[in-house]
């Protein structure tokens, strides 16, 4: 149990380091953009009919000329006090922001995560045991198909069917236009989650249900597999029996590395469905040079999926003696 | 039934895969200036014989752009997907073959990267380096070697307690010999493979990232441009704007991710034989 302990909180050393280490990549990135804040926000016909004193005071509201290493110690110790800044496209704290837009992808984002993990187990497993034939060559061609498809056109082209054609899902948004908030039922938002969601768990599906797939063909053709044949048990029985808790450790790691893959994709499937979301957040944030917003969405999406990869390194031992005792001795 | 031979027919769709691609690529080139003409006499018309693809708001002949849309996007990701293999191949061998301290700076900087969304550190690499054709480059080149710098670090590791190579070092070769004469050429088909397995996602990123609005700028005709901009007229009943450039690219998309699947089949030794 101690070394349980002291395994876990070296992780969580190394991943405050990571965190530090993400938000330096990142102020490093928007501080080197050749990209003028004032010129994209304000606009240049604007800038040249200000006074000097209007443009000296708007510079400092978007930290132009200040020098970046102090730019940078000055957030990161607002930060360890648990503030990170304000938004200067929102003009409220970025905190605020992240969490009223989190709270709208949540959901989202769980659903799609739950629902391409289980629908890319099952669909491995199936087309691991059955290789070869014919709900093998199907699976692997809809992985394939989706694989090389753009997120955002997949979502363009659900748009196009569901809201366009046939007309019974909204085009965008979470919420109907222009109600009020009391009037806003649960049923309103599940019928703007739905397009999103489906595209989401659409795509996710594809890398889970091939790694699947691999590993089961592999426990398939093992000799323990083997001997189980020749003793006479039913193939269903293997793929049950030893089959899924052989593919349960890959299909662990799969499951949490996929966090950012789905987290990008939202970033683009809100961007169609102008879901107001933390990925449309991002976007906007990025199009304004909105420094402190981004640098926030930035860490705390980092956050999320090193807690991730954090879970499923703890899960691993859960699940698996022999790595539990391995974890120990390291 | 006729028995196919696999490395056969492997090669007959490497020969029309590439084939395809370069005619794409050839004819986007020639066609970039057809692309831009627009005429207001024939706007919005849909698909028919003349124009297959149909024309858009400005009479732009769709087939035109979206053929240069497909060039343009062939050429960025053969570029970037060819840096970020080197990256990954210097990055996996740094990793393996210099020590414990090397290691453990390259780990880190895999994990760090494979920490942000994709989506969100090209677009912030495009955004330090101004948008642009330059931004998307560096940004997809940037962000891609991680997970072939993780195969080729673990390849190297295995490497180093081959017999030949620890032959190599008890006669004194020195560590950068070994290196080049001894462990490239093993690592030839893992890149190989993983380089061209880049090209799809490569190609998909920078489409995405192109539709989000970092990218490419609206003149060019870029296949991320063509959709962003069909988004508008979607409502209007302008589904060909965006079905058939967003077919086509799946299809160039296809092609290449058959292309590397059929290639590592064969060069892994496994599954050669099957």
């Amino acid at each position: 149990m101690k070394h349980r302990l002291r395994f876990a909180v070296g992780k969580l050393f190394r991943m405050a380091l990571l965190l530090l280490g993400v938000s330096i990549l990142t102020f490093a990135l928007m501080t080197a953009s050749p990209l003028d804040p004032l010129q994209t926000n304000v606009g240049q016909v604007a800038l040249g009919s200000m006074s000097q004193e209007q443009v000296a005071k708007l510079e400092a509201y978007w930290g132009v000329g200040t020098p970046p290493v102090e730019r940078y110690l000055g957030w990161l110790g607002d930060v360890l006090h648990g503030d990170f800044g304000t938004s200067l496209l929102y003009r409220q704290p970025v905190l605020e922001v992240v969490g009223q837009r989190l709270a709208g992808s949540l959901w989202l984002l769980l659903f799609a995560w739950i629902i391409s993990g289980i629908l890319g187990l099952v669909l491995g497993v199936t087309a691991g045991a059955t290789r070869g034939r014919l709900p093998d060559r199907l699976i692997r061609g809809y992985c394939l198909l989706i694989s090389s498809t753009p997120t955002f056109w997949l979502a363009l082209l659900l748009l196009l069917i569901f809201s366009v054609w046939l007309g019974v899902l909204p085009i965008g948004l979470s919420v109907p236009i222009g109600a009020d908030a009391a009037s806003i039922t649960l049923a309103d938002r599940l019928q703007h989650a739905i397009l999103p969601a489906l595209t989401l768990s659409i795509t996710g599906v594809a890398n889970i249900a091939l790694h699947t797939r691999e590993k089961m063909v592999d426990v398939l053709n093992s000799d323990y597999a083997l001997f189980a044949r020749a003793r006479g048990e039913s193939e269903l029985r293997i793929v049950l029996r030893h089959g899924l808790r052989n593919v349960a450790l890959p299909a662990i790691t799969l499951q949490f590395a996929s966090i950012s893959e789905i987290i990008g994709g939202s970033v683009v499937v809100e961007q169609v469905f102008t879901y107001p979301g933390l990925g449309q957040a991002a976007v906007t944030a990025g199009l304004g040079s909105d420094m402190p917003l981004l640098l926030g969405i930035t860490v705390i999406t980092a956050a999320i999926v090193f807690g991730g990869n954090l879970v499923a390194d703890l899960l691993y031992g859960v699940v698996d003696p022999k790595i539990r005792r391995g974890a120990a001795r390291e | 039934m006729k028995v196919t031979n696999r490395r056969r027919s492997t090669l007959w769709l490497i020969v029309f895969a590439v084939a395809v691609l370069a005619a794409v690529t050839v004819a986007g080139i020639l066609l970039n200036g057809q692309a831009m003409e627009s005429d207001f006499a024939r706007k919005n018309l849909m698909p028919c014989l003349e124009y297959p693809f149909g024309t858009d708001w400005m009479g732009r002949d769709m087939l035109a752009r979206t053929l240069a849309g497909l060039s343009l996007s062939i050429r960025i990701g053969l570029l970037t997907a060819a840096v970020s293999a080197c990256i990954a191949l210097v990055m996996g061998i740094v990793s393996a073959a210099m020590g414990r301290w090397a290691d453990s700076v390259v780990c880190f900087c895999i994990d760090l990267v494979m920490g942000i969304p994709h989506i969100l550190l090209v677009m912030l690499i495009s955004i330090a380096c101004g948008k642009g054709f330059l931004g998307v480059v560096t940004g997809v080149a940037l962000s891609h070697w991680t997970s072939l710098a993780r195969v080729i670090r673990g390849e190297v590791m295995q490497l180093r307690q081959a017999p030949y190579i620890l032959a190599a070092q008890k006669l004194g070769v020195r560590r950068w010999d070994i290196v080049r004469r001894h462990m490239l050429v093993h690592l030839m088909p893992q890149f190989l493979t993983g380089l061209i397995l880049l090209f799809p996602h490569a190609i998909l990123h920078e489409a995405s990232v192109t539709f989000l609005g970092f990218g490419l700028s609206s003149e060019q005709p870029a296949i991320g441009v063509i959709l962003s901009e069909s988004m508008r007229y979607l409502t209007t009943g302008k589904w060909w704007l965006a079905l058939f450039p967003g077919i086509s690219l799946v299809i160039v998309v296809l092609l290449f991710a058959l292309l590397g699947e059929r290639i590592r089949l064969l060069l892994d030794p496994a599954s050669a034989q099957e």
